[in-house]
């Protein structure tokens, strides 16, 4: 494979511009931004050459990579920290780059009223340069790293607003949850490195096939565990809506476009651990239609904006990992409904975010309405997202979600028709909720608060959003033109890439009935919530399903009852018994001294005749002693 | 003469001794009392060597004089101090040690 000396400047730059904010401190608040944003840019640009020069090259050519040094040497193991470039990683490093310098440029003017917004534009340069470590790294233990980094950075940017303590709450939450993933993914490097001696993916891949199947499954069903921690899956999605808690950018490049869609990228990137364990590919693809289901449900139920669209990314998200668990036929397509996704979720939740921008940070879907004359810009961009993810051609989502629809159809069986039953459902659901978001939001009858003058945002907020909803509209016909992005993945996949020509149901038929679910779902809303008044405040007598929904389905009373008291029971025994046991035997040894102390000093009272009465006492006894034992 | 009876005048003059230093205030009375103890203790000694025939309880005799000699040297050094500076020579008074 052929190396090269230019792919650490896609994260070096970041970097740099994370270290020089935080390092410079005050120093730095005129300009940072600037520089910030100008090195996501910048990362941009050489992300843009690396694709040129890789578009020169032939087919089998592409991946190249580039040693940064020698990390670990150890006896016969060692493991470098290496980068690795190929048709993948460059996907990701285009929309993580790309989507990012959007989202900065949208920063600028987001966060122009905060006093702290040069630490915001260092923790999102550091999040850029580990997602873009994350997404390079050429084995699992440099994958991890930058798996750590984004974690840190997503942490530190739910905080931002930590003087809030619900915000600080979140993000400890976030972190918590992750970290159980974060030990899957742990646990599946120490499992390849026990079992097949290697942690990178080259070598792994290739011991895959003659590895023992117990062997691939484990490893498997840990980085699925992974996958699921930092992808917001069920059951480790509870943080993910919570998250919602930092500012609006964070969760339109973290929490939808990026950094919740590392799992399917690590399921993407382990296709060959996956291919080789049929139990763990089962397993993934459960996770997936769960969760695309219980988000697109949890979705219906949620009046805060962007916890609604957080639902919505769960849901999408479980849809990727679908795809990616249907095996080689869906890697490709998990991809690419990645990238669309990532296109236009970022768009709605930057829509989200300037829809707060103007109603003077009004998160509640019901006291807005009516904004569609307000901001047009707005209206009009999150309209293009929400027809992309809605999957109504020839938007974007159109093309990626109805290949996951299909594939699960195809994928054979009993399960094909289940799954592809499932994933109708979900875009039925899908179209319910989105739309209802459409129209509380924007075109039913306002319902402010008296103050509010909702206005447009300025253009560096509405410029990102309009490029947004460019890729919106045109990625998807562009990934499929000829087959186009999956040819161009093929190569990371395998022999055995490409999907199957054999259908259950003819393609045209599965986009007809995508469609006609969609419609549904956009007609339910349409009859629910344009025809009828809609109450400010969030009606107490609805069904037990929508107050299960609104509570997420009781996720955070499940893992309360089940982890959280346990585990304070647990310390709280735990603290009791060293206070009071070990503690209590050391305090115990000093109030022992102490006490004798305080009995033996009353014998001490500095009379020299009682002094002297002892010794006769003493001599007395002792004579009495020896005499007793002489005799 | 039996020269027992030596030996219980030195036992009656050694607990005279013994009681004078418990319940005596003064500090030359202890001190004397403290005189009475070893001459008793001599008495013995020199009782056990006549008692023996041999010279070994003589010697330890002598080398009580000398050790009580040098003792009420500085025991009496010691004791005219303390009464120069308290104006008493009573040994209760003297009980800073405790604090």
């Amino acid at each position: 494979m052929a190396t090269s000396t230019s792919i650490v400047y896609l994260i070096a730059l970041p970097l740099f511009g994370a270290a020089a904010l935080l390092l410079g401190g005050r120093r730095t608040n005129k300009w940072g931004h600037l520089l910030a944003t100008s090195m996501s840019a910048g990362s941009f640009v050489v992300g843009l050459y690396q694709l040129s020069l890789m578009l020169d090259r032939a087919t089998e050519d592409r991946a190249i990579t580039q040693k940064l040094f020698t990390w670990i040497s150890v006896g016969d193991f060692n493991v470098d920290a290496s980068l690795l470039l190929d048709q993948l990683s460059i996907c990701f490093v285009l929309l993580i780059s790309g989507v990012g310098t959007l989202i900065h440029i949208y920063s600028i003017s987001y966060m122009a009223e905060d006093p702290d917004r040069r630490r915001f534009f260092a923790y999102l340069n550091l999040f850029i340069a580990a997602m873009l470590l994350l997404v390079l790294g050429d084995s699992y233990l440099n994958l991890y790293v930058g798996w750590e980094g984004v974690g840190l950075a997503s942490y530190l940017l739910i905080g931002f607003w930590n003087k809030k303590p619900a915000y600080a709450t979140a993000s400890k939450k976030a972190f918590v949850m992750n970290r159980v993933g974060d030990m899957g993914l742990s646990l599946a490097i120490m499992i390849a490195f026990a079992t097949l001696g290697t942690t990178t993916f080259a070598g792994v891949s290739e011991h895959a096939h003659h590895a023992s199947e117990a062997a691939m499954t484990a490893i498997g069903i840990m980085l699925l565990i992974a996958a699921v921690g930092k992808s917001a899956q069920f059951p480790l999605q509870a943080w993910l809506g919570d998250a919602m808690a930092g500012p609006t950018p964070v969760s339109a490049l973290i929490h939808a476009a990026t950094m919740v869609t590392a799992g399917v990228y690590l399921i993407v990137r382990s296709n060959f651990v996956f291919d080789a364990a049929p139990t763990a590919q089962l397993l993934v693809v459960i996770v997936g239609a769960i969760t695309l289901l219980l988000g697109a449900f949890i979705g219906t139920a949620k009046d805060d904006i962007k916890k609604a669209l957080a639902a919505s990314t769960m849901s999408q998200i479980g849809y990727m990992i679908l795809g990616a668990g249907l095996g080689p036929a869906g890697y490709a397509f998990a991809i690419m409904h990645l990238l669309t996704h990532g296109f236009f979720k970022a768009g709605m939740f930057l829509g989200a975010g300037s829809v707060m921008h103007g109603m003077n940070d009004e998160v509640d879907m019901r006291k807005f309405g009516g904004l569609r004359k307000f901001m047009p810009i707005t209206f009009v961009t999150f309209g293009l997202g929400y027809l992309a993810i809605l999957g109504v051609p020839p938007f974007a989502g159109f093309y990626s979600k109805d290949l996951i629809i299909e594939t699960a159809f195809d994928s054979g069986g009993l399960q094909g028709p289940l799954l592809g039953t499932i994933t109708l459902i979900g875009a039925a659901i899908t179209a319910f909720y989105m739309t209802r978001v459409m129209i509380l939001t924007f075109t039913s009858k306002a319902r402010w608060d008296e103050d509010t003058h909702p206005h447009e945002s300025p253009i560096l907020m509405w410029l990102p959003m309009v490029i947004l909803a460019i890729g919106s509209v045109s990625t998807g016909y562009l990934f499929t033109r000829g087959d186009s992005l999956e040819n161009w993945l093929s190569p990371v996949f395998g022999e055995h890439g490409g999907h199957s020509k054999e259908h259950l149901i003819p393609p045209l038929v599965v986009s007809a009935l995508a469609l006609l679910s969609v419609s549904i779902g956009v007609s339910i809303a349409i009859i629910k919530y344009q025809r009828n008044e809609i109450d400010r405040i969030a009606p107490a007598n609805v069904s037990i399903f929508t107050r299960l929904a609104r509570r997420d389905f009781g996720q955070d009373a499940i893992n309360e009852t089940l982890f959280m008291r346990p585990g304070q029971v647990l310390t709280d025994v735990l603290v009791k018994s060293d206070d009071k046991v070990i503690d209590g035997a050391v305090r115990g040894i000093g109030r022992m001294a102490i006490g004798s102390g305080a009995v033996l000093r009353k014998s001490q009272s500095g009379f020299a005749r009682s002094y002297a009465a002892f010794i006769l006492i003493g001599a007395i006894l002792m004579i009495a002693g020896i005499w007793v034992v002489t005799q | 003469m039996n020269p027992y009876n030596y030996l219980y005048l030195a036992g009656l003059l050694f607990t005279i001794g013994a009681i004078g230093v418990v319940v005596r205030r003064n500090a030359i009375v202890i001190f004397m009392c403290v005189e009475l103890m070893l001459n008793a203790a001599n008495l013995a000694f020199v009782t056990f060597s006549r008692i023996n025939g041999t010279l070994d309880g003589q010697v330890t005799a002598f080398f009580t004089m000398v050790v009580a000699a040098c003792e009420v040297v500085v025991g009496l050094a010691i004791i005219v101090a303390i009464y120069r500076s308290r104006r008493s020579a009573s040994v209760d008074d003297a009980s800073l040690l405790k604090r």
